[in-house]
């Protein structure tokens, strides 16, 4: 299960509707106890393709919420990005490139803009893809 | 010498390269993965011929991206 507060997740849809129509991305960092990780933090990052059909994070960003999860003891839960005009599922490009199987890829749908679907995957071996339930806590 | 990995420094041996390192570490597709040394990133041209020095700090990214 993953917990994140509501602030959290307004900023990540603020975020994605911000960087409309392109998609838009992220990572999350947090803390892991036994089958339950809480999100600490959300990182807002920028999607250097600048592309409404694929992302690629900026690696000076990525490395720069890296180093600030591990200053403050936390560990890469996982990932965001949003698919602009298509459904919360992981895409054939998104199994293709999850290269680390131990995080979770959350993706934000924002087809229908009155109501946005955020899910939370784990990708094992670029094909197994398991659903994991998102909490939301104030 | 000493370098720092992903946070934690470790003693390794002098002149050890940057593909020696990778190998060490037993990094999952490298081909994927981005390094910087340094806080300066390396080129894929140019990770076959890096030789690490006493002192430095190397960062392994995954590369993260996708497609709708």
């Amino acid at each position: 299960m993953l917990k994140i507060t509501k602030s959290d997740y307004e900023k990540i849809l603020k975020h994605a509707e911000e960087g409309l129509p392109n998609e838009a991305c992220g990572l999350l960092g947090g803390t892991i106890e036994g089958d339950i990780k809480t999100v600490q933090r959300v990182y807002l990052l920028t999607n250097i393709d600048e592309s409404n059909e694929h992302f690629s994070m900026d690696p000076k960003e990525q490395l720069a919420a890296i180093k600030d999860m591990r200053a403050n003891g936390w560990v890469q839960l996982g990932n965001w990005h949003s698919h602009p005009e298509s459904p919360s599922r992981p895409s054939e490009e998104d199994k293709r490139l999850a290269y680390d199987s131990s995080i979770d890829y959350l993706i934000l749908s924002l087809q229908d803009r009155e109501h946005p679907v955020l899910n939370a995957f784990r990708i094992q071996g670029h094909t197994d893809v398991s659903k994991e339930e998102i909490q939301y806590v104030e | 010498m000493f370098i720092t990995v992903t946070g934690t420094r470790k003693e390794v041996k002098d002149g050890l390269t940057l593909p020696e390192l990778i190998e060490l570490e037993n990094v999952e597709t490298p081909e994927y993965v981005t390094v910087s040394i340094n806080e300066e990133f390396v080129s894929s041209a140019d990770v076959a011929s890096t030789v690490l020095k006493d002192g430095d700090s190397v960062e392994f990214l995954y590369f993260m991206g996708g497609g709708c």
